[in-house]
């Protein structure tokens, strides 16, 4: 039953991963742009939350909802006036930019919270439980499973079902032939950016109430999120929670077997996957 | 009445010179054929006026006001709308999303829907469910034109929308240009095809090295006087 425990445990952590990694599959997907600053975007909207739950004594979920708005129009922002200025042929200038945003980031942090490590309080939801046959699933790591899978069934239902969702695609395959249809590609990816940031939000409210966190963290969920959305497969959101789960099935077994092993096994599976299937798993037909 | 014109029009890529000061015009209602041989600057001159390649703004007039200086979404949501050269469908997209978003940027209603332009083009609609790329040219081509008329444009620019495909399928494709007239667009109309252009236009202008060389009604025209100004004195 260990065994079993252990798989569920690291499916559950699949889930957390697989949020990290939604909204940088979503850029990627559209724009075909690298957000280096992806994990330090989560932490900061950790600190946000962590700010409403703090000062204005709000539950962690109502802050998550508060913070929502916020961090879209910080990603509407950031597209529109700096990384759309960076896209073109050369695919450095965006690289380098995010990677920048990720230092400033990671500094600024540090100067307005310190390096302590905190923690969104969850109340009575962080110890909770339920019993599955078996064995007991965490309610926390159960709702964050829950939360990915609902992000992801929302995305795909944005870009399958709705106008804007077929600008997203169409701009993704020909920006200018999209423009003959009226579409704006660098108001798209504005949009785009904005969603992305929510998703970033729900990763930051579970990142936060699952574990601690503190201003340098940043950098090791981005690549997480990285290798789920390799794994998973480039362009497809299903893929990436594929890919997250392994990750996180990987990490806890590995962690089981002997906890030193926890992240290295997580780097290893990445390898494998890539080793046998280099275009991931679940990649999209065009491309 | 003109509804849109060119006046002086040039077009650089880099540092070559594309278009040498084109002035052409079309009236509404009307069905303008542009003719060339490759290089001619015939898809530069559509690419110009879509807003693909911006321009200064008097260049280019729709409706008596400047467009040359504006995007190509916002050409678009005037009504100049292109067929581009290569059909161009979207790979993600459905033969149904690919027309779908073709009123993206200009959803003003009138005669275009999905179900008239399935009417226009009844394979379509069989299809509508397939990635537009896995159809035939004929048939991508048909999406194509069915796209752009998703939005029911004032103007429709068409770029050698006959590329490539077999003689019988041009026929069926120039077939839907009545419907597309009746339905109150005015046309230009790219083509390499001598024969098929005059057929079908009002108007016919023929360019050479990035300049008009000729321009006329079909029937005023003669044959000479296109073939100097399709190949050039010097092939004459």
């Amino acid at each position: 039953m260990i065994w079993l425990d252990t798989v569920i445990q690291g499916v559950l952590l699949g889930g957390l991963y697989a949020l990290f990694a939604a909204g940088l599959s979503l850029v990627f997907g559209i724009m075909r742009l690298v957000n280096l600053a992806h994990g330090d975007l989560i932490v900061f909207g950790a600190y946000i939350i962590l700010i409403l739950v703090s000062l204005l004594g709000l539950n962690a979920f109502i802050a998550a909802a508060i913070a929502t708005p916020l961090m879209f129009a910080l990603g509407w922002l950031l597209q529109r006036f700096v990384l759309n200025r960076t896209l073109g042929e050369d695919i450095l200038p965006p690289l380098l930019v995010t990677f920048g945003l990720s230092i400033a980031l990671q500094n600024a942090l540090l100067e307005g919270f310190s390096a302590d490590s905190q923690r969104i309080g969850g109340g009575t939801l962080e110890t909770e439980s339920l019993a599955v046959g078996p064995i007991n699933v965490g309610v926390m790591p159960l709702l964050c499973f829950v939360s990915a899978v609902l992000v992801i069934v929302a995305l795909n239902q944005l870009f399958y079902r709705t106008s804007l969702g077929r600008a997203f695609r169409a701009t993704s395959d020909d920006p200018v032939t999209a423009s003959l249809m009226g579409v704006r590609p660098a108001q798209i990816f504005s949009v785009a950016t904005g969603i992305a940031m929510v998703v970033v939000t729900v990763a930051a409210l579970y990142l936060g109430m699952r574990a601690n966190f503190d201003p340098t963290i940043g950098p090791a969920r981005l690549i997480y999120a990285f290798e789920a959305v390799i794994i998973g497969g480039l362009g497809s959101l299903w893929g990436t929670l594929l890919g997250g789960i392994i990750i996180g099935v990987a990490q806890t077994v590995g962690a089981a077997v002997n906890p030193e092993w926890q992240i290295l096994s997580g780097h290893v599976a990445f390898l494998v996957v890539l080793l046998v299937r280099p275009r991931g798993l679940l990649p999209r037909a065009v491309d | 009445m003109e509804l849109l014109a060119t006046r002086g029009l040039t077009a650089f890529y880099g540092d070559f010179q594309a278009l040498f000061g084109v002035d052409i015009s079309l009236d509404e209602g009307e069905t303008v054929a542009i003719i060339g041989a490759n290089g001619a600057g015939k898809t530069t001159l559509l690419r110009s006026i879509s807003g693909v390649i911006r321009n200064a703004p008097d260049s280019v007039t729709f409706a008596d006001a400047p467009v040359g200086h504006l995007d190509a979404d916002r050409v678009m949501a005037l009504g100049v709308v292109m067929v581009p050269e290569g059909r161009r469908l979207f790979p993600s997209l459905s033969v149904e999303e690919n027309l779908q978003i073709g009123s993206y940027g200009r959803n003003i209603g009138g005669y275009w829907t999905l179900a008239t332009v399935y009417e226009l083009f009844p394979v379509l609609k069989e299809r509508r469910k397939s990635p537009g790329t896995a159809l035939s040219g004929g048939q991508q081509q048909m999406v194509a034109i069915g796209r752009a008329l998703m939005s029911n444009p004032r103007v429709l620019l068409c770029d050698e929308i006959s590329l490539g495909l077999a003689p019988v399928v041009i026929r069926d494709i120039y077939a839907a240009l009545p419907k597309i007239r009746e339905s109150g667009a005015s046309v230009v109309i790219v083509e390499q095809d001598i024969n098929q252009a005059l057929k079908v236009s009002d108007r016919v202008y023929c360019m050479l090295e990035g300049r008009v060389t000729l321009s006329g009604k079909p029937s005023e025209v003669s044959r000479d006087r296109i073939h100097t100004a399709y190949f050039g004195e010097t092939a004459a």
